[in-house]
């Protein structure tokens, strides 16, 4: 019953058409010349009154040629064949509005990307952006004038993550005197560089360096801290969100606790700590982390207590100096309104257990890198000491394999960054350490960025054996004299091009980086979208790495992929700007681009309720019907596409629109019959 | 039925099965108010009339022609342009006429394997393998059948359409209430929709009129009906029965939904929905809660017959049209 023949209605709008050269990156496969004429005399009829051709549109010349046609000739609508409108739409709209026009008036046409880029006939490609200018032109005689909505602000942030990149992110905002709320969900801040002993290539202790910026957060006047916490819920849109946090009982009064420690020092209970000391040493049931954790209040393991299994004990209570225990705290719900949120989520490390063949949990002296990091680490459990499981011996000779977990199809595709640097900066420490003969495994060194080979460099100079090839096997199956009470590394020795068995007392596993178990749960809590293995999608992978494409929510360091302490400062700081800018506008225009539901033909299905990827859709039980929020909607058309009604409008996308450029496309507009009857 | 100061009255069937006549005797004593207002002059299945006596008649001398059933065959189309010029008012009647119905999903085959499968299976009792001929000699002279078009066409995309009454068939009720307002358009006492509304139907869809509870969606399988037990009170798309209820034009007053079975979709794309059975695949997509596209593909599995069930009585009216082979060897 839907009628696409018989006669058009005459054309009242004036429309300008502008073809663009791009330099000879569209002239050369497109006649742009014929297609401007084409354009000029065949989609008169079409409202066409100008049509141009120009070497650069883009640039001031050819948007002034665009701004003059547009008071001259009096256009009602452009039509820019050019680019892809990712690159120069928002060039032309403003071009438009600068001329009195407005700007959503305009309509890029791809002939680059769609069509020079992609042929390399010219006649056809000719035919082609002659097409794609005609579906442009009917398209957008359909389109409306739009005005953009503003919306306030809130100066105040969420940084979620209190890691390098979250740190690094609320210091900057709070130094620039706006309020910051800082979650994170471990009883401390400090993420994984806490954990670590050295940072490479430079070998300065993390403590050291990490240690002041977590005190410059957890003093600092403009930030709330809030730690043992998780977002629960997040409403809202860019300039006022509502988030809801969970804020887990601590059971100890944070107002009365100084930090003093008696409580972990009298506390029966050991545990072996699986977080910070990557199972290789002891926590109490009632902990800090590590010494110089912020905040300085322990937390109490509720699983683990022994009040909480058997009902007596308390001796925390019994020693605390200033009565700061409280069996009875319950978890507390707290509601905060930002205009900004950043998340810094960090990574989990890959678990070493999954590549059977490399022993790990099975063969007591391989280890993962992290538990080298608490090995190495002065106030670890060793104080220091590179030993082997049963914490005494020293290891003669060492094995630390590259990429385990990475560029790996059975497990990760993708590189993860540290792990080479990482490996190296361990080979250096047990040479350093132990005198032991070191070996390392690896596919490929990739040292690339500020002395970083510089650091590989010398590590070879320190006479650490590099082969290149991938491990075959970990094993303590002796088969040759001198493997017996060894771990057998198998590996084929790629630049020797034979196979090796060489039998260390230690293997290191350098684990790969992996996202976060949850991190699609936390992407769909906050309306942004992550990959297929689960890191964070960033706006552009080049030109927007901190911003996502929902407005007012950034990523930075791990959560948007693998990279190293100064790439994850650097995107904290990044982030942190954007905020800034965001902040300083006090208020912003959104993209009038957006979906609305037509109330009367909505029948209330609720099949769009669960679609959309911002959150936006709430359904009115009262009235039966689904309503988009016009603030949050970032006019992806998702539900416009589901609604089986189509009882939903996306303004810019409507099927007047499309249709009416479909039918350019095929030149029905201009009555040529593109498919027989 | 010879008042000539009555205005006239025709019905027609072209590529269709009969319902939507036996709808029309099914409006009872309503019968009455169309022979008590109208002349009915041509009107096959009810009365003897010859073409040529339409033929015969002044242009536009028929105020009203429900035109049931697609155009298959030039018989279909000669019968269509010619009830066009006589008729003041041409209705669609019915979804054959309006979008193709059961006999639009023909498109999705050549006409020649139509014609090869109804007269040659195992169900044909056709021991001589006799085939039809479009013309044949007789001492009589020639003589001639229909000849059989390569597609199924709506009436829409054969000669002008006045107003579009959907359904397979209609509703005796929304026939009733569009003759009742025929009637008082003549009387003067309402005024005509705008040409091309859908008329003797709702504008919104089937979900409207339903009266199941419904929630948010998520479905996990697509179930038969006969597999499963229903629940006579939640919202069956939502049970995983493929319900076509939520693209579906209101009107019916949700009758196969009230009775536990799934809307089908005989009356057509709501308003605004411009390719239904498209409408609906995007839906239906829409709420299967997997990310695993094996997953996916085995849940889709439950829907058999994609043609069939988002397409059963649009496929001639839709964007396609048509089934590639149907185009290529028709």
């Amino acid at each position: 019953m839907t009628k696409h023949n018989g006669s058009k209605p005459e054309v009242q709008e004036r429309i300008g058409v502008y073809v663009c050269h791009c330099g000879t990156n569209i002239a050369g496969t497109v006649d742009v010349a014929q297609v401007a004429q084409w354009a000029a005399s065949r989609l008169k009829e079409r409202g066409v009154v100008i049509a141009r051709d120009y070497k650069f549109m883009c640039s001031s010349l050819g948007q002034e040629l665009i701004e003059k046609d547009i008071k001259e000739q009096k256009l009602t609508r452009v039509v820019v064949a050019a680019c892809s409108p990712h690159l120069h739409e928002r060039t032309f709209r403003t071009a438009c509005a600068r001329a009195g026009l407005n700007p959503f008036l305009c309509e890029m046409v791809s002939i680059r990307e769609q069509v020079s880029w992609v042929h390399t006939n010219k006649e056809a490609a000719t035919i082609k952006a002659q097409a794609a200018v005609s579906g442009g032109v009917e398209r957008v005689i359909h389109h409306e004038p739009l005005e953009p909505m503003t919306v306030p602000i809130n100066p105040a942030t969420l940084v979620v993550g209190g890691g390098i990149a979250g740190i690094q992110a609320a210091l900057e905002i709070a130094d620039a005197g706006y309020h910051v709320y800082m979650v994170e969900r471990e009883p401390s801040i400090g993420g994984h560089m806490a954990q670590f002993d050295k940072t490479f290539p430079t070998l300065d202790c993390a403590a050291c360096i990490l240690t002041p910026k977590m005190v410059d957060v957890g003093g600092h006047p403009n930030v709330t801290l809030l730690t043992w916490s998780e977002v629960e819920k997040v409403e809202g849109y860019v300039g006022s969100f509502n988030v809801t946090i969970r804020n887990k009982a601590r059971h100890v009064k944070t107002d009365l606790c100084t930090g003093c420690g008696i409580c972990q020092e009298k506390c029966p209970k050991k545990v072996v700590d699986e977080v910070y000391e990557a199972g290789l040493g002891y926590r109490k049931a009632i902990y800090t982390p590590f010494p110089q954790a912020v905040p300085k209040f322990p937390v109490m393991d509720v699983d683990n207590c022994i009040y909480f299994e058997k009902g007596t004990c308390k001796a925390c209570e019994k020693f605390c100096p200033t009565n700061a225990i409280d069996f009875t705290q319950q978890d507390e719900v707290i509601n905060i309104e930002v205009g900004n949120i950043i998340l810094a989520t960090g990574y989990d490390i890959f678990d070493a257990r999954r590549v059977s063949h490399y022993g790990y949990g099975r063969l007591a002296n391989v280890f993962t890198s992290l538990e080298m990091e608490r090995l190495t680490n002065a106030a670890g459990p060793t104080n220091g000491q590179i030993v082997l499981r049963d914490g005494k011996t020293t290891p003669k000779a060492v094995g630390i394999i590259h990429c385990v977990g990475s560029r790996d199809r059975n497990f990760n595709n993708h590189c993860s960054v540290i792990c080479c640097m990482q490996s190296l900066k361990f080979a250096h420490m047990v040479h350093e350490r132990t005198g032991a003969i070191v070996y390392n495994f690896y596919i490929d060194m990739r040292t690339p960025f500020k002395d970083y080979d510089e650091f590989y460099q010398r590590v070879l100079e320190e006479g650490t054996l590099f082969v290149r090839g991938k491990v075959a096997e970990v094993t303590d199956a002796a088969r040759l004299p001198g493997e017996e009470g060894k771990l057998i590394v198998q590996v084929e020795d790629t630049l020797a091009g034979k196979q090796r068995r060489i039998p260390v007392d230690m293997v290191i596993l350098s684990v790969g980086l992996e996202p976060r178990k949850d991190s699609s749960e936390t992407a769909k809590l906050f309306g942004i979208s992550c990959s297929a293995n689960g890191w964070f999608i960033e706006k552009h992978p080049k030109l927007d790495p901190v911003a996502t494409m929902t407005e007012g929510i950034y990523i930075a360091g791990c959560a948007q992929g693998p990279k190293d302490i100064p790439a994850s400062v650097s995107q904290g700081a990044a982030a942190a700007a954007r905020v800034l800018g965001k902040i300083q506008q006090k208020e912003m225009a959104l993209e009038p681009i957006r979906a609305s539901v037509i109330e009367e033909k909505c029948s209330g299905c609720r099949i769009c309720n669960d679609l959309c990827p911002f959150n936006a859709i709430s359904f009115h039980e009262d009235t039966m019907v689904s309503e988009v929020n016009a603030a949050l909607c970032q006019g992806c058309g998702t539900c416009v596409a589901a609604c089986p009604a189509g009882a939903i409008y996306g303004t810019g996308f409507n099927n007047e629109q499309v249709l009416a450029q479909i039918e350019g496309l095929l030149l029905l507009n201009i009555g040529e019959e593109a498919v027989p009857a | 039925m010879t008042d000539n100061a009555k205005p006239k009255f025709a019905m027609y069937w072209a590529a269709s099965c009969g319902g939507c006549e036996i709808a029309v005797l099914n409006i009872h004593e309503k019968i009455l108010d169309v022979d008590a207002n109208f002349e009915v002059v041509f009107w096959p299945v009810a009365m003897d009339a010859k073409y040529k006596d339409v033929e015969a008649m002044e242009d536009g001398s028929i105020l009203l022609t429900l035109f049931n059933g697609g155009i298959r065959n030039d018989e279909n189309e000669h019968i269509a342009r010619l009830l066009r010029r006589k008729s003041q008012l041409l209705v669609a009647f019915g979804s054959c006429a309006c979008e193709g119905c059961i006999p639009g999903l023909a498109n999705l085959s050549p006409a020649g394997e139509i014609v090869h499968t109804a007269f040659n299976t195992v169900s044909t009792d056709n021991p001589h393998g006799i085939y039809p001929r479009a013309s044949f000699d007789v001492p009589e002279g020639e003589i001639t059948i229909p000849k059989i078009f390569p597609t199924l066409r709506t009436l829409d995309q054969v000669v002008d359409v006045d107003y579009y009454m959907p359904g397979c068939p209609p509703e005796s009720h929304q026939i009733g209430a569009v003759i009742d307002l025929v009637v008082k358009v003549l009387h003067g006492e309402a005024q005509l929709p705008p040409k091309g509304s859908v008329i003797g139907a709702g504008n919104s869809t089937v979900c409207d009129e339903c009266t199941r509870k419904r929630n948010v969606k998520s479905i996990t399988s697509f179930k038969r009906i006969y597999d499963v037990e229903i629940d006579p009170e939640l919202c069956l798309l939502e049970q995983g029965i493929p319900c076509n209820g939520p693209a579906t034009r209101s009107g019916c007053n949700a009758r196969c939904v009230s009775a536990g079975a799934q809307c089908i979709g005989c009356y057509g794309p709501a308003e605004g929905v411009v390719d239904y059975g498209a409408r609906l695949i995007a839906a239906f997509a829409s709420v299967i809660d997997s990310t695993d596209p094996e997953e996916i593909e085995a849940i889709l599995d439950g829907i058999p017959d994609p043609a069939g069930q988002f397409y059963r009585f649009n496929l001639a009216g839709s964007l396609l049209k048509a089934g590639k082979p149907a185009w290529e060897k028709g």
